[in-house]
C-alpha cells in the first residue's frame, strides 16, 4: 500500500512509520503544521506545533529512508479544533480537542488528501489495534499495553476511516516501542512524551482561554455558590472552570463539614459557579449526542463498558441508541452500573465491548445520584 | 528504478560546473591564508587576486570593487544595511530607503529590520501582473524628497517568476539626485547580459551558487565611492568592510564559475529559453485551465525560469507527486518549519492567496536536457489530475 504516515515528531510516531515501512508499503512521512505562528501557541519542544518537532519528524524520516514533507493544515485545524475548544469552554462544557483532532483533521483532512493524491492509507503512532471481523469490517480494539491504550481518542473514527487506518504500535507496550527507535536509531528515542493540550502552553487552560476568548467570553466575573445558593466567592470567568475541579476554586470560608468542594455546575449565562461535596457529583445515567459508530450501530440495549476520558477508568454501562434517523441527531442513553465522578458535558463517552470500540457519542447531560 | 532525476530548481541552487570543481578541488589540497606573509600565504592570495580579478572582468567592474562574501544574503545585507548607516551617519536627514515589494527576503528581511530596530522609512514600490515594479511610482518616490533616500534596492530579476526589472533606468533616475542604488543579481548573473559599469548601479550581489559555483561564496561588487559600514568586524580582510578569512578554495571555484557563467551566457540563454518555452507550452498544452506567471514567453524574463499556475491544486501536493515521480521544482518559499508560505511575489503581482499557492516554478540549467522536459510533461497531467481531486486546503 502506499502509506502516509503522520510524524508529529515523536518516538511513536516515528517507530510507527519505520514500522510501516518495513511491513512493505510505499511510505511517505508527513509532519502536520496545526499552528498558525509556531511561537504563538507554545514553545518548547512539549507539543505537536513546534519548528523543533518539525525537524525530529524531518530527520527521523531521515533515518528511516522515507520521503519527508509539512502539510499546512492550519486553517482547519484552527477553525475545527481549536475554535470548538474555545466555543464549548465558553459555553460551560469539556471538550477534548484530542478527539476533535483525529475525528475532523488527522483522519479527516489527512486521509481525504492523502486518498486523492493516491495513498491508500495513513499510519499513526497511537496505541491500538485493528482486527477484520467474519464479515469483513474493521474491528478497533484497545491495545496491548493497557496503560498506554489510546482506543479512547479514535472512538470518533468510523468504519470508512478505520479501513484506511493503519496502527502499527497497538501490538508492542511502551517501553519496547522505545527500545525499538534506540535500535534503528531514531534520536527522538528518549523523547519525553506529549501529555498537555498541544496548542495550549504550560497546560495553562484557563490563562490560554482568557487570552483567547477575549471579549467572546461570556462573562468575566460571577459568583462562586454552594447548593442552596449561599455565595462563597467569586469566580473570574465561567470558562476557566471544569466539573469536578477541586483546585483553584479559591473559596473565602470552608465547608461546615471540613471536607473539599467540587464544582458541581457551571452556567454561563448566569455567570453562576456551583460547587458541592464529591458525592454529589455521582453521575449513574449520561445522554450522549453525535454518536460515531466504528462499525454496526448497536441494536436493542447492548451490555458494556463506557469509559469517560483518556486514560480513565472503564465503567460498566448499559447503551441503548433511543432516536436512530440521521448521525447527528440521534441520541443515545448510557446507564452507568457503577457512579462515575466529575463527568462534563461535552466530554466524550467511548462504548466498548469487551477490548471492541463499539463507537463514542458528545455527553450532553449527566444524570446525578439521587441523594436522600 | 527510477531512471535519473529530473532537477528542475536550479534557481534553488545549480549542479557545479566541472571547471569550478576542478579549481576549488585543486585549491582544497593547498595550504595558504591569503593574509599570511609567507610564501604560503603569497600563493593563497595570489590565487585570492587572480579569482578577483576574474570576476571583475566577467562583470566589467574594477578588481577593486569586488568585496568577497559568504553569499548573496550577507551581499545583500552588507549593501543594505552598510549603506543606510553610512549615509545616515553622513546625514541624518537620510532615512528612507525604496525597494520594490518583489524583492527576496535576503532584502526585504534586512529592509523590515531596518525599519523597525533602526528607524528606517522603508516604501516598498508595487508592481504589475507580470512583476515588473512601477516605475513611475518610483520615480515619484524618488522626486518626493530625494535628499531623504540613504539607498535604493531593486532586484535584477525576479527569483520566483523571473521578471526583469528596470535597474538601469532607476540608476539613472537616482544618479541625478546622487542616491545610491543596489541590485540583487543573484538569478541574473550568466542568464542575461550584466555589466556592473554599464548599468549604472552602485551595488551588485551575486552568488556562486546560482551559476555553477560552490554554496558558501558571494561577492558585493560595490563602487569605491559607496562608503559602507562594516556588519562583520575581526581582520578586516575586505576593504575593512568584511572580515574573516578569505575561503580561497570556494573563491576560487565561485570565479571559475562566474567567468565561464558569463562566457557562455549568450549561448545559454538561446539553448536554455528554447527548452523552457518548449516546457510551457507543452505543459500548457497538457493540462487544461493552466497558464505562465510572470511575464509572456520572450518578454524581458529570465531564459530558464518558467512558473505556472495550475488552479485549483495546491502547489506542495503537486511538488510531492512530482517528487515521486523523480521531478524536481519548487513552490514558492517555506518557513523554517518547511510549511509551505504562499508567495509574497505572486500576492504583490495581484493574486489571491489561492491562486498564489497553486503554482510551481520550473527552473531550468546547463544540465538541462529535451528528455527532462519531456520527463516532466509526462508526469504532469497524472499529477495535476489528483491534485485538483484533492483540492485547495482550507
Amino acid at each position: 500500500m502506499r502509506v502516509v504516515a503522520a510524524m508529529s515528531g515523536g518516538v511513536d510516531s516515528a517507530v510507527a512509520a519505520a514500522r510501516a515501512k518495513e511491513a512493505g508499503h510505499d511510505v511517505t512521512g508527513v509532519h502536520l503544521a496545526l499552528s498558525r505562528n509556531p511561537a504563538s501557541y507554545r514553545s518548547g519542544a512539549r507539543g505537536c506545533c513546534t519548528i523543533e518537532d518539525s525537524n525530529d519528524a524531518r530527520r527521523a524520516a531521515d533515518v528511516i529512508g522515507i520521503p519527508f514533507y509539512v502539510w499546512d493544515l492550519s486553517d482547519r485545524f484552527h477553525e475545527d479544533v481549536v475554535e470548538d475548544f474555545m466555543s464549548e469552554y465558553a459555553e460551560g462544557r469539556t471538550p477534548n480537542p484530542c478527539l476533535r483532532c483525529n475525528e475532523k483533521i488527522k483522519f479527516a483532512a489527512v486521509l481525504d488528501r492523502a486518498l486523492a493524491l493516491g495513498f491508500d492509507a495513513v499510519a499513526t503512532g497511537h496505541y491500538a489495534t485493528l482486527r477484520e471481523d467474519a464479515d469483513g469490517l474493521v474491528e478497533l480494539h484497545r491495545a496491548v499495553d493497557g496503560g498506554k491504550d489510546q482506543s479512547y481518542v479514535l472512538g470518533v473514527l468510523d468504519q470508512d476511516q478505520l479501513r484506511h487506518s493503519l496502527f502499527p504500535l497497538g501490538d508492542t507496550p511502551k517501553p519496547l516501542v522505545r527500545e525499538e527507535a534506540a535500535r534503528r536509531g531514531l534520536l527522538v528515542a528518549d523523547k519525553p512524551d506529549s501529555h498537555d493540550i498541544c496548542f495550549v502552553a504550560d497546560g495553562d487552560n484557563a490563562g490560554w482561554l482568557r487570552e483567547k476568548l477575549g471579549d467572546r467570553a461570556p462573562n468575566q466575573s460571577g459568583p462562586i455558590v454552594d447548593e442552596s445558593g449561599d455565595v462563597l466567592g467569586e469566580h473570574q470567568g465561567t470558562y476557566a472552570y471544569t466539573i469536578g475541579q477541586r483546585k483553584g476554586l479559591r473559596l473565602g470560608k470552608p465547608a461546615p463539614d471540613g471536607k473539599p468542594r467540587f464544582v458541581l455546575d457551571i452556567e454561563p449565562v448566569s455567570a453562576t459557579v456551583t460547587v458541592g461535596p464529591r458525592e454529589h457529583l455521582a453521575v449513574d445515567g449520561l445522554s450522549g449526542i453525535r454518536p460515531r459508530w466504528a462499525g454496526r450501530a448497536p441494536e436493542g440495549m447492548l451490555e458494556g463498558t463506557v469509559q469517560l476520558r483518556a486514560h480513565g477508568d472503564e465503567h460498566r454501562a448499559r447503551v441503548s441508541v433511543v432516536s436512530t434517523g440521521s448521525t447527528t441527531d440521534a441520541e443515545v442513553e448510557i446507564e452507568l452500573l457503577d457512579p462515575a465522578y466529575g463527568i462534563a458535558p461535552g466530554q466524550a463517552a467511548v462504548i466498548y465491548d469487551g477490548t471492541r470500540v463499539v463507537g463514542s457519542v458528545t455527553i450532553s447531560a449527566t444524570r446525578r445520584v439521587v441523594h436522600a | 528504478m527510477n531512471p535519473r532525476t529530473v532537477y528542475l530548481d536550479h534557481a534553488a541552487t545549480t549542479p557545479m560546473a566541472p571547471a569550478a570543481i576542478e579549481a576549488m578541488t585543486a585549491e582544497l589540497a593547498l595550504v595558504g591564508n591569503a593574509s599570511s606573509l609567507h610564501a604560503s600565504g603569497r600563493r593563497a592570495r595570489r590565487v585570492l587576486e587572480e579569482s578577483r580579478e576574474r570576476i571583475a572582468a566577467a562583470l566589467g567592474s574594477r578588481p577593486g570593487e569586488v568585496v568577497f562574501t559568504s553569499g548573496g544574503t550577507e551581499a545583500d545585507n552588507l549593501a543594505l544595511k552598510g549603506a543606510f548607516w553610512a549615509r545616515r551617519a553622513q546625514d541624518p536627514a537620510r532615512t528612507r530607503i525604496l525597494s520594490t515589494t518583489v524583492e527576496h527576503h535576503a532584502v526585504l528581511d534586512p529592509l523590515h529590520w531596518l525599519a523597525n530596530t533602526e528607524g528606517a522609512d522603508i516604501e516598498l514600490v508595487g508592481c504589475d501582473a507580470t512583476g515588473r515594479l512601477d516605475l513611475a511610482a518610483m520615480k515619484a518616490a524618488i522626486e518626493r524628497d530625494p535628499a531623504s533616500v540613504a539607498v535604493i534596492s531593486v532586484m535584477w530579476a525576479n527569483n520566483e517568476v523571473g521578471t526583469l526589472q528596470p535597474v538601469s533606468e532607476i540608476a539613472a533616475i537616482a544618479a541625478e539626485h546622487g542616491i545610491p542604488v543596489h541590485t540583487d543579481a543573484v538569478q541574473a548573473v550568466g542568464a542575461v547580459p550584466v555589466d556592473f559599469a554599464t548599468s549604472g548601479v552602485d551595488a551588485l550581489s551575486l552568488t556562486g551558487h546560482k551559476l555553477g559555483g560552490p554554496v558558501g561564496a558571494g561577492a558585493l561588487v560595490v563602487r569605491r565611492e559607496l562608503e559602507l559600514t562594516a556588519l562583520v568586524h575581526g581582520g578586516g580582510q575586505e576593504r575593512d568592510v568584511r572580515s574573516g578569512t578569505h575561503a580561497t578554495a570556494a573563491i576560487v571555484g565561485f570565479a571559475a564559475a562566474v567567468e565561464l557563467a558569463v562566457k557562455e551566457q549568450e549561448a545559454y540563454a538561446i539553448r536554455v529559453g528554447e527548452l523552457r518555452d518548449r516546457l510551457v507550452e507543452q505543459v500548457l498544452a497538457t493540462v487544461p485551465d493552466t497558464h505562465l506567471n510572470g511575464p509572456p514567453l520572450g518578454h524581458d524574463r529570465l531564459p530558464n525560469n518558467a512558473q505556472i499556475a495550475f488552479p485549483g491544486c495546491e502547489g506542495d501536493s503537486l511538488l510531492m507527486l512530482l517528487d515521486a515521480a523523480g521531478v524536481e521544482c519548487s513552490t514558492g518559499a517555506a518557513c523554517s518549519a518547511g510549511v509551505p508560505q504562499a508567495s509574497h511575489v505572486l500576492l504583490a503581482m495581484g493574486q489571491t492567496d489561492e491562486q498564489a499557492r497553486s503554482s510551481l516554478r520550473f527552473s531550468l540549467g546547463h544540465t538541462t536536457t529535451p528528455e527532462d522536459v519531456d520527463r516532466l510533461v509526462a508526469a504532469i497531467g497524472p499529477a495535476v489530475e489528483r491534485g485538483r481531486a484533492a483540492g485547495l486546503q482550507r
